[in-house]
């Protein structure tokens, strides 16, 4: 039997967890930017200070790239306590984390290092190791040059140390970073577009899209010409992104030509899917479904299948719109969820709360009456009833609440359905995200490909399991995590 | 019509945000003859839904007339058909040939203008008054006007609030007192107004609250779990709490502007249509011999000739207004005696006088009976 400490502990963690999911302290449509940040430094600094092992292990747990980053940072600036087998551990963990994350990301990191002037011989040894593992240094001096110097400068690194692509880029990495103005030309040809793009036109559109972006500026090379002549170099997200906005101004190159939407991530064709216009889902509709079906069985894998009969409580009330930084992402959320579970389960059943059954022309809109359709979930009695929403239940306050507690106590006491909330959005203002009811168990959720994990991670969410179960499964998540690493010099 | 009813309107559930309560009422059958001049929806290329006989502006939104109009301001809701023009404007015609526009004196400075008219100015010494009020401008409300951004926290309460399916119209409460009721004849019309709310007036009353109350109590639905063993019991159990809700809302939290008895006058008449400009009946006392009315709401309301209402727009008088427009109505209602006045309101006449000259109105008494007014009252104390 736990203590009420125990459970309390457990509970802290959980808040922690379900946080450092969900939220990318960016405004959220309840909360502005100021409250989540505050929210979520605070629940850093608790969890830092209090569950030092268990805060590092939570680089596990798929939390979101911003929150593992922060992470990072402050395992960093606060070494010199900590025993030497955690220190080691963490050093693991932090080098396999920054494996995973986006390039820009770690370079982000690396420079809010310095800003923070945390320059222990940890963070120095971390830092040329992940610069060692680059696979293209010749690239990144020219995409993330400022970042990559000061990265260099704040390790202490000799260029010359790292290891390069090619022979030509051996000596002159070290010219490009500090002093490429009395260099002359390079041999290297990426390093030599890079230098005649200052001051010749035509080499601007050799370079890659978000480098020659600033040079295309300082040329003052118009919008529509700019995209039209680096339509070449762009990388397949980048046309994506670019593909509307291109529209508007009149560049049809970038505009017409990319269709294939087979190898997108699941959550991000989703948020691509919703940001369409109604009309052009409508014409576009057998093209974007069966791509959102490939994406899921792709996530889905061996899975497919397997989760018998599954209902699903979806949100597209007026909340689930998000804000200004985070279009619709709650909705976002729930769409790609509609299409994982319907690969996951044998029998699956989607209740959106506006009635629509058409997912792909889904939008946000009207109120939450969430009570409404969790009961209409649960009387088809399914073995699991998953819910997406931020659990602003309005219409009214509490239905939901009211209507799981009757059901658990009235009507389903031996609890043959498992229910799970998934909420997509993180409460600033209550330090958490946002539960149904008590004995509902409730987790944050940033990607709808983390669903599967998440749901099997509800069972701790609902206040009854302590801080020792909680802690062996996320010891067991670590061991596995690390049983994946590569073996590596550091 | 003596009082306002919302047949054919429910309220729904209301939601909160901080200390503001807005409670949606959804309309059962949305009326469709009448809507909101095409002008106040953002998109002109309107629906092919949209057939309406006849046409409502309300304050403080821009209409386009279908003819060179000329550019008159228009004080308060106007009643049209769906292609009128402003010919027989005295006004000198606009230079712009193509200008086909009619601003809209915005809300916040029609409310001010809108206000004496519905007190009943002084009938007797007409010409002094005018003379007066084009001198000097009409006498000051007293009153600031807060626009809907100072009102704290109401901004965001609008921004967030979800609108529900079919909802026709809202209920805005600031620490649970009614500050505002507005009704659309149909749901794409409150759409298309709800974002113009937040630019609307309100009194200083509610402004004080808003700053002095920053929570309000959300009613949280409870089930009694003793009662309901099968789905249908529960569905029947969640079904009666919302309608009790909504009964006991529209009986309890919005009595203050149902019960309320009004002097309506009928300002224009359209098809069916008929506009209404009201306010409190402030010396009325009620049946159970309670005094005048404790809300005092004034506004302007489009009923059909079935005395449905189509659009209500009302605006919640602060104690300094409604104070001077009750003292305006007993003056009115005794033809400006003042004996006869100060004795209906259980008062001196000096005292009287000293309430009519701190309204801004004692230059319409001769001088030397105002003096002499304003000597009692030095000399004996007030």
């Amino acid at each position: 039997m736990e203590t009420v400490a125990d459970l309390a502990a457990a509970e802290d963690v959980l808040l922690f967890v379900n946080a450092a999911i969900a939220s990318t302290g960016q405004r959220e449509f309840h909360s502005d930017v100021d409250a989540q940040r505050w929210s979520l430094e605070f629940l850093h600094e608790y969890m830092l200070v209090n569950y030092r092992d268990l805060y590092a292990a939570t680089l596990t747990l798929s939390v979101n790239d911003r929150n593992a980053a922060t992470i990072i940072l402050r395992l960093l600036q606060t070494g010199r306590d900590v025993s030497p087998a955690q220190r080691a551990l963490e050093g693991r963990l932090i080098a396999k984390a920054l494996r995973a994350l986006p390039t820009n990301r770690v370079y982000r990191l690396f420079t809010a290092l310095r800003r923070e002037r945390v320059n222990n011989r940890r963070t120095r040894a971390i830092m040329r190791e992940w610069l060692s593992e680059r696979p293209d240094l010749t690239f990144d001096a020219i995409k993330y040059r400022s970042a990559f110097r000061d990265a260099v400068r704040h390790a202490h690194l000799r260029v010359d140390d790292l290891p390069h692509t090619s022979g030509d880029a051996a000596g002159e990495l070290a010219a490009v970073l500090f002093n490429w103005r009395s260099t002359g030309r390079f041999r290297t040809p990426q390093f030599e577009t890079w230098r005649r793009a200052h001051f010749d036109r035509r080499a601007v559109f050799e370079l890659p899209y978000t480098v020659a972006e600033g040079f295309a500026a300082k040329h003052r090379i118009t919008r529509v010409e700019f995209l039209e002549k680096i339509a070449p170099q762009m990388t397949r997200g980048e046309r994506l992104r670019l593909q509307r906005s291109a529209a508007r101004v009149g560049a049809t190159g970038v505009a017409s030509d990319f269709t294939d939407l087979s190898r997108m991530p699941l959550t991000r064709l989703a948020a691509f899917v919703l940001a369409l216009p109604v009309v052009v889902r409508e014409s576009r509709r057998a093209e974007l479904a069966g791509a959102l079906r490939a994406a899921a069985l792709r996530v889905v894998g061996p899975r497919a299948g397997t989760w018998g009969s599954v209902a699903a409580v979806l949100d597209d009330s007026y909340s689930s719109s998000g804000s200004s930084e985070k279009r619709r992402r709650p909705l976002v959320v729930a769409l790609a969820s509609h299409f994982l579970l319907e690969a996951l389960a044998t029998e699956y059943r989607p209740l959106w709360l506006s009635g629509d059954v058409d997912p792909l022309m889904a939008r946000a809109r009207g109120v939450t009456a969430l009570g409404d359709r969790i009961l209409d979930g649960l009387e088809s009695r399914p073995e699991l009833l998953i819910v997406v929403s931020d659990g602003w239940d309005n219409a009214p306050v509490g239905m939901a609440a009211a209507v799981l507690r009757v059901w658990e106590e009235r009507i389903d006491p031996a609890r043959s359905t498992t229910v799970a909330h998934l909420n997509p959005v993180f409460d600033a203002a209550g330090l958490q995200v946002r539960r149904l009811s008590p004995s509902t168990p409730t987790v944050g959720i940033r990607d709808a490909e983390n669903l599967p994990e998440l749901v099997a991670f509800a069972r701790f969410a609902t206040g009854r399991t302590g801080i020792a179960e909680l802690r062996a499964h996320i010891t067991a998540q670590v061991d596995r995590w690390l049983a994946e690493e590569a073996p590596c010099a550091a | 019509m003596r009082r306002l009813t919302f047949d054919g309107l429910q309220a729904q559930p209301g939601q909160v945000w901080g200390g503001v309560r807005l409670v949606p009422l959804v309309r059962d059958e949305p009326i469709e003859s009448l809507r909101l001049h095409p002008n106040g929806f953002p998109d002109p290329t309107l629906d092919d839904g949209y057939r309406a006989s006849c046409c409502y502006t309300p304050h403080g939104l821009v209409a386009e007339w279908t003819d060179d109009g000329a550019a008159v301001p228009a004080l308060g809701t106007a009643l049209q058909m769906a292609a009128t023009t402003v010919r027989k404007s005295r006004k000198p015609p606009t230079r712009l040939e193509r200008r086909t526009r009619v601003r809209f004196v915005p809300h916040h400075t029609a409310i001010d203008a809108f206000l004496p008219l519905s007190y009943r100015g002084p009938a007797t010494a007409w010409s002094e008054w005018s003379t007066r009020a084009f001198n000097r401008g009409l006498p000051q409300i007293g009153d600031k006007q807060f626009p809907g951004h100072a009102v704290e926290g109401l901004a965001d309460a609008l921004r967030i609030f979800e609108i529900h399916p079919g909802q026709c119209g809202v209920l805005v409460y600031v620490a649970d007192a009614l500050a505002a009721a507005v009704v659309t004849p149909h749901p794409d019309d409150y759409r298309a107004l709800h974002p113009t709310l937040v630019e609307d007036g309100f009194g200083e009353l509610i402004w004080r609250y808003a700053n002095l109350y920053r929570e309000v109590p959300d009613f949280e639905v409870h089930l009694d779990e003793s009662a309901i063993d099968t789905v249908g019991d529960l569905r029947a159990a969640m079904a009666a709490a919302r309608r009790e809700w909504a009964g006991s809302h529209l009986g309890i939290m919005a009595a203050g502007l149902l019960d309320t008895e009004y002097h309506f006058t009928s300002d224009y008449w359209m098809a069916p249509y008929t506009l209404w400009r009201f306010r409190p009946r402030f010396n009325a006392r009620r049946e159970d011999g309670a005094a005048r009315a404790h809300e005092p709401h004034v506004g302007e309301a489009i009923t059909d000739d079935d005395g449905r209402l189509a659009f209500l727009y009302t605006f919640r008088l602060s104690e300094t207004q409604s104070r001077r427009a009750r003292l305006l109505e007993h003056l009115a209602d005794h033809d400006w005696n003042l004996e006869d006045t100060a004795a209906a309101m259980g008062l001196a006449v000096p005292a009287l006088a000293a309430r009519i000259d701190a309204t801004g109105y004692g230059d319409l008494l001769r001088q030397d009976v105002m003096d002499r007014f304003r000597a009692m009252n030095v000399r004996f104390g007030r």
